[in-house]
């Protein structure tokens, strides 16, 4: 009893990880994506340094993400893995080309050009990829015997690439509204006006990818179409469109905070429908979340250590974000 | 292109592949850290500028090579998943949770404390400053500690039990932390850390010596890494001979492949200097030997017998030529690194250390040998364990993730293509970095100082700019 407790507590804590590195380096990854809509060189100097003190803790969370599965899910991590082989080892190139950009593009003025575009075209790849991953993911894999025994090809579909698609649209809008957050003068309202189309389509992308998703599998379905799971799961719905309007409303009334915060939430409740699309599984349908889970010595060992470290980690985290408050100012320039 | 080669080979290739350009950066960013914040230390301590200088000269090299070693870190971290699917299920309940330590007390506290370090000495004081340089470097030892720890239980497993399924089930936490090999690896390992970083700074300190002997950071960093490498030397030697003895204990077969000794020596085995291993005949061609040696320094006793690889089943033995020659090559390096110590130690006793051209010379040509050593090193290492994956339980070919050998081909030469080109740009970024003119802190504009602009004074930002215009190529 208490081992099956102990698999739901962990399977909220990667969860969280998943959801914090989804947010956080979903907004420093649209920062890349929209790097080639400005042309002058002094916006992309502040559009970079407004995450480069912070771009290294955000993607230690994705880092967490797997290590954290590998600890606690090994068996999901084994069978997941494999699986999703192409999009993953796309996604890690791609974050080594938009890793290195951050310190690359500073050395060197003839190739300035060459880590502008690694910067963009890695952080394109890599939101496609987790996009991709993600709809792989929901649509199902298939495990036999401890093992995932699909072929190699099996991620490609029409709803991975929707979802690949949605996942890195939103990007851009988390990137266009932190940026609006952060800089000032004419690359904020250009930030500003980018932030319209790229909301707008998140939202398009959400809703098709929302209704796809109870087509693909019945169980899926009933959680979202059958009363009384139906009942809870509308909250969610309701939510997304005070969120959009807050995001629009905001952007129109030139706030600062309010876009930001309200595209934050749109990913937190997209995640959240995911989910319960998911529950109580870990690979949809194949793999439960108890059947997965490593032996309780593994739980219990790791959870001690999460539950003191995860708040300190947040506190300096936030302690780090708060060092480097407020709009950069070009004239400055920390970096 | 990789047709005909099954995907256990190329998944070994590609393993072997990222984890060697990874463990470059480390080795070289787990020292640099530490002495920046030495650095740092005996700035705000003494106020002598040179240190502020050399902080500022180091930190932009740190910089680049921290971000190389993250981004080749997180593609480790999902490695074991891709490539070793089978490993990660069985072996995972053991080693996730190390792992899992390593990101929650490492990789967060470096990268938190990063940004601070890097670009907030006029954000957050002086001291918080210290703190947060203080943080990275440590950081990076625990990080070291961890990852260690896993791959000694992979070496000399403890502390656990197996289930039906095959799986390693943890029975002891802290037998499986400090496993038998552990103590031995991580003493060994990061001091090879802190030589590999000595040889690097001595190197670029005599590149400018060589231009100026009157370079006053030049001196002290040329002084500050012939210290460390004539202290720290000895000791390494010291414990790689503990490692080997430790070795020989519980994994005899990777010692019999390092010593060459295919047959049993029943009263006193020879060291074999050089020769070439045979391992169809079973035999070292070409051998030269010195007479007991080997069980002199394995056993220290000259007539100890020392069992050959002929104890072994064929099945069970590791690739012997390859662990045969790295090893020579780590040996071989560290010997010549404990000569330029004691070289640098005889200028100094003389009064002439900045007056020797040819000693500069001598560490500029060792500056690249660290990263060879840690490589050579970990490959007696790896090779050496084979044919397992966790030794004598878990087989290499019994640990593969079920996926078709064209998907492992492509993502391998993907790899090889990315890490080349990336790697190769920031290694000479790095390198140009290493060649500019050393200048003083009052000197102010700096002319590349791109994100990393530390400078106690603070010039303008404006001002800066317009001078990277000018100043880069
Ligand atoms: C600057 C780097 C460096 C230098 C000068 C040396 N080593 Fe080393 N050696 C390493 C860096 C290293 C390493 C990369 O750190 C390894 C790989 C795994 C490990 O723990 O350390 C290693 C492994 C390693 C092993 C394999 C242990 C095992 O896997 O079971 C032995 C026996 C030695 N070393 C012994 C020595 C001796 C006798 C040296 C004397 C000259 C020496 N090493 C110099
Ligand atoms: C960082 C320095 C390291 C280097 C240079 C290194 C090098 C190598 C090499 C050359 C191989 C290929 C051996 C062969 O197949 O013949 C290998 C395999 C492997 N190593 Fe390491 N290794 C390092 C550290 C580690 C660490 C820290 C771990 C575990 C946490 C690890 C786990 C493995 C695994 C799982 C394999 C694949 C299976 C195998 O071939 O044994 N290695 N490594
Ligand atoms: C298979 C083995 C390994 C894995 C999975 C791994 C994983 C990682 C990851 C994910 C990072 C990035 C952390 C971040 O986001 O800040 C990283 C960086 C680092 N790793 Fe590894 N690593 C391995 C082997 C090693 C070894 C053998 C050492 C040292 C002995 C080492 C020491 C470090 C250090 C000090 C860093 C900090 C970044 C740097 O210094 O460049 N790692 N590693």
């Amino acid at each position: 009893m208490l081992g099956l407790e102990l698999s739901f507590i962990w399977a909220g804590i990667i969860a969280f990880a998943v959801l914090v590195y989804v947010i956080l380096d979903g907004f420093d990854l649209g920062v890349g994506l929209l790097f080639p809509l400005t042309k002058d060189e002094k916006e992309r100097n502040v559009m970079m340094n407004s995450v480069a003190p912070i771009w290294d803790g955000n993607e230690t969370w994705l880092v967490l993400g797997g290590g954290g599965l590998f600890a606690v899910f090994p068996l999901a991590y084994a069978v997941v893995m494999p699986a999703l082989y192409m999009p993953i080892i796309l996604m890690l190139l791609g974050l080594v080309f938009r890793g290195v950009a951050f310190e690359y593009r500073w050395r060197t003025k003839r190739w300035k050009g060459t880590w502008d575009i690694a910067f963009f075209g890695g952080s394109l790849l890599a939101s496609l990829c987790q996009g991709i991953a993600l709809g792989a993911l929901v649509q199902g894999i298939e495990v036999e015997n401890r093992a995932y025994s699909g072929g190699w090809w099996d991620w490609l579909t029409p709803f991975s690439l929707l979802t690949g698609l949605a996942v890195t649209v939103g990007y851009a809008m988390l990137g266009a509204t932190w940026l609006n957050m952060k800089l000032e003068g004419r690359i904020q309202a250009h930030m500003r006006r980018l932030a319209w189309p790229f909301g707008m389509a998140t939202v398009g992308f959400m809703a098709a990818v929302s209704l796809w998703t109870p087509f693909l599998d019945s169980v899926y379905f009933e959680r979202w179409f059958v009363f009384p799971a139906m009942a809870f799961s509308f909250v969610v719905p309701v939510l997304v469109a005070l969120c959009v309007l807050g995001l629009f409303r905001g952007l129109q009334q030139h706030r600062d905070v309010q876009p930001f915060l309200c595209a934050l939430s749109l990913f937190v409740l997209g995640f959240i429908g995911i989910g319960i699309s998911f529950y109580p599984y870990i690979v949809p349908h194949e793999l439960k979340i108890v059947d997965a889970a490593a032996p309780d010595s593994s739980l219990w060992f790791t959870l001690v250590g999460t539950m003191v470290l995860i708040p300190m980690i947040l506190t300096y985290t936030a302690y780090a974000y708060w060092v480097f408050r407020g709009k950069i100012d070009p004239e400055e320039g920390y970096h | 292109m990789l047709d005909g080669y099954s995907a256990e080979i190329l998944a070994r290739v590609q393993f072997a592949f990222t984890i060697s350009f990874h463990i470059i950066f480390p080795a070289f960013s787990i020292g640099l850290a530490s002495f920046l914040a030495v650095l740092n230390a005996r700035w705000l301590w003494t106020r002598d500028e040179t240190f502020l200088i050399l902080f500022n000269y180091w930190v932009k090299i740190f910089a680049i090579a921290f971000g190389m070693g993250v981004v080749s870190g997180i593609v480790m971290s999902y490695q074991f998943g891709t490539n070793w699917a089978v490993f990660s299920d069985k072996a995972g309940p053991v080693i996730g949770p190390l792992m899992a330590y390593e990101v929650l007390t490492a990789f967060f506290l470096e990268a938190g404390f990063l940004g601070i370090m890097l670009f907030g000495r006029e954000r957050v004081g002086e001291t918080l400053h210290m703190l947060a340089t203080g943080m990275v470097a440590f950081g990076t030892l625990i990080s070291a500690t961890w990852i260690l720890s896993v791959n000694s239980w992979m070496q000399t497993p403890a502390g656990f039990s197996m289930n039906e399924l095959g799986q390693f089930i943890p029975e002891d936490w802290w037998q499986i932390v400090f496993n038998p090999s552990f103590p031995y690896r991580l003493t060994h390992m990061v001091l090879a850390a802190f030589l590999t970083t000595a040889l690097v700074v001595g190197a670029v300190g005599a590149l400018h010596l060589l231009r100026d002997r009157k370079d006053a950071p030049a001196r002290r960093m040329f002084s500050m890494a012939m210290w460390m490498l004539v202290l720290v030397t000895p000791l390494q030697i010291a414990a790689g001979d503990f490692h080997g003895i430790n070795t020989l204990e519980h994994q005899p077969a990777k010692v019999m492949a390092m010593e060459g000794h295919f047959d049993s020596h029943p009263d006193g085995a020879p060291l074999i200097l050089f020769g070439l291993p045979n391992q169809a005949e079973k035999r070292v061609d070409y051998a030269v030997e010195i007479p007991k040696l080997s069980s002199l320094i394995l056993k220290h006793d000259l007539n100890a017998p020392l069992a050959g690889l002929d104890t072994i089943p064929d099945e069970d033995e590791p690739p012997v030529a390859i662990v045969f020659f790295s090893f020579r090559v780590m040996v071989g390096l560290g010997l010549l690194m404990l000569g330029l110590g004691v070289w640098g130690l005889i200028a100094r006793a003389r009064g002439r250390l900045f007056d020797a051209p040819m000693l500069w010379r001598a560490s500029m040509v060792m500056g690249p040998m660290g990263f060879v050593a840690v490589l050579a090193g970990w490959i007696t290492t790896e090779v050496g364990r084979q044919p397992f994956t966790v030794y004598g339980l878990l087989r290499t070919s019994d640990s593969l993730s079920p996926v078709a050998a064209p998907a492992v081909a492509a993502s391998l030469i993907a790899f090889i293509i990315v890490y080349f080109f990336v790697f190769g740009a920031g290694t000479y970024y790095i390198l140009r970095l290493m060649n500019k003119p050393i200048k003083p802190v009052s000197d102010a504009p700096m002319t590349d100082e791109g994100p990393t602009r530390t400078a106690g004074t603070t010039p303008a930002a404006q001002v800066q700019e317009k001078h990277e215009d000018k100043g880069m190529t």
